[in-house]
């Protein structure tokens, strides 16, 4: 901070801002140009990611008991807690695609909470990132639509309960909105944990005046368990409106 | 934080090693991430689909398992329980309708005996009667000639000392004829 102060640069002395200098990627070892096999932050804090989802679904469930472990427990958990979503949301002819949207929430969900540890890189804050996911659900869900239902997929957008004079125009709002889709599912959840990590880390710049940061830390603790609320509703929203456009692709009639 | 004089090389960062906007949108560093988060997806998926998964389904399933089979033990064993109590019930019955039986075969002895015995009673009592009726007559006949004879004597002797003459043939007549009335 001293350093900074003392450049030329016109950044006041005691609140420097810098809220977005979490979410650079840089190399974790030495230094020079980000390459696309470098190992960044972004590696270790993805493979940190998995390690996490192996302690938990598979040392944690390694007993195979018949009266779970705490451990044990989290995993079925969330076994149960996305396979019921699957079954419910998309459909009992969905349940082979499972393991993908148990893929999706687990990356998310863990990814999401290790962001929250302090000095920790939030890997699902990145559009780059979230926009791969939600590339893959819409490329897969509309591949997957035609392939099940051939042509009959474009009936999802010929509204057929709607008055014929409407259809047109219906069938034009459905079909932006569905193009839409991607953006809207990669930004809500990029956004969602960059806002907030932002404003943690604004709040945690404050706490450097004295008169402030009693209230500051208030405010942190505040925001941090509303993180944590939405690093999870985040994760099962990405993970229901997966199982919602799965569910479009198996069944487009209305 | 450190200066950092433009050793990251990039568009992004400024020469304090601040992010120049929104580091989201920098997309030098789109390529590295999209490279892992494939790597780290295929990883996570083979971990779930090759190792979780099946593990925790088999459990679940077998828990449930588990669970319905004691729940059809339970099932089994309640349906015994209420088997025997039927048994139960049945014997319950089976002797209570013995002992009635039993009671009243030995009422029907019993008053037959008695019958028998009421019988023999009455016989009994009935000779007795004749018996006695028998005597009586006897009596009374005894008694009816005796009170004929002394009526005889009697009036034999007043006759005599009345000055008459006795005569045993209409005395006889006379008295029979008074005593009949």
């Amino acid at each position: 901070m001293t350093q900074m102060a003392s450049s030329a640069d016109a950044k006041d002395e005691g609140l420097v801002f810098h809220p977005m200098d979490q979410f650079i990627v840089e190399p974790l070892f030495g230094a020079g140009p980000v390459h696309w096999y470098t190992v960044t932050n972004v590696t270790l804090w993805m493979a940190l990611s998995v390690v996490a989802l192996i302690l938990i679904m598979v040392v944690g469930t390694s007993k195979r008991a018949l009266v779970p472990s705490r451990a044990q427990s989290i995993g079925e958990l969330a076994y149960g807690f996305v396979h019921k979503m699957v079954e419910d949301v998309a459909g009992k002819d969905a349940v082979p695609y499972f393991p993908y949207i148990m893929t999706l929430f687990m990356f998310i969900v863990l990814s999401n909470f290790l962001g929250l540890l302090p000095m920790s890189f939030t890997t699902t804050s990145h559009i780059a990132v979230t926009a791969v996911m939600a590339m893959v659900v819409f490329l897969s869900v509309t591949i997957l639509g035609f392939a099940k239902n051939g042509v009959g997929f474009l009936s999802l957008f010929w509204i057929s309960s709607a008055p014929l004079a409407l259809r047109p125009a219906l069938a034009l709002i459905e079909i932006i909105s569905y193009f839409v889709r991607p953006v809207s599912h990669s930004i809500r959840l990029a956004g969602n944990m960059m806002a907030g990590h932002a404003v943690i880390k604004v709040f945690a710049a404050f706490a450097g005046v004295a008169l402030i940061s009693p209230l500051s830390v208030v405010a942190i603790t505040a925001m941090y368990a509303l993180e944590t609320l939405v690093s999870f509703i985040q994760a099962y929203v990405f993970a229901i409106l997966t199982c919602v456009y799965l569910k479009d692709a198996l069944h487009p009639h209305h | 934080m450190s200066i950092k004089t433009d050793v990251s090389a990039s568009t992004c960062i400024d020469g304090y090693g601040s992010a120049i906007g929104m580091p989201q949108l920098c997309t030098d560093w789109a390529s590295n991430q999209i490279f892992w988060l494939v790597v780290t997806l295929v990883a996570i998926f083979f971990v779930l689909s090759r190792l979780a998964l099946p593990r925790i389904s088999a459990v679940i399933s077998e828990r449930q398992g588990t669970i319905t089979n004691d729940l059809a033990a339970a099932e089994n064993l309640k349906s015994e329980a209420a088997q025997a109590e039927v048994a139960y019930n049945q014997a319950l019955e089976n002797a209570r309708s013995e002992a009635s039986r039993i009671i009243e075969t030995a009422k029907a002895e019993i008053k037959q005996e008695l019958d028998v015995a009421i019988q023999k009673a009455d016989a009994d009592i009935s000779l007795k009667a004749a018996a006695s009726e028998d005597a009586i007559a006897d009596i009374r006949k005894d008694a009816l000639t005796n009170v004929k004879s002394v009526a005889k004597e009697i009036t034999s002797e007043l006759v005599k000392v009345l000055g008459g003459k006795v005569d045993s043939k209409t005395l006889t007549s006379v008295i029979n004829k008074k005593m009949k009335g």
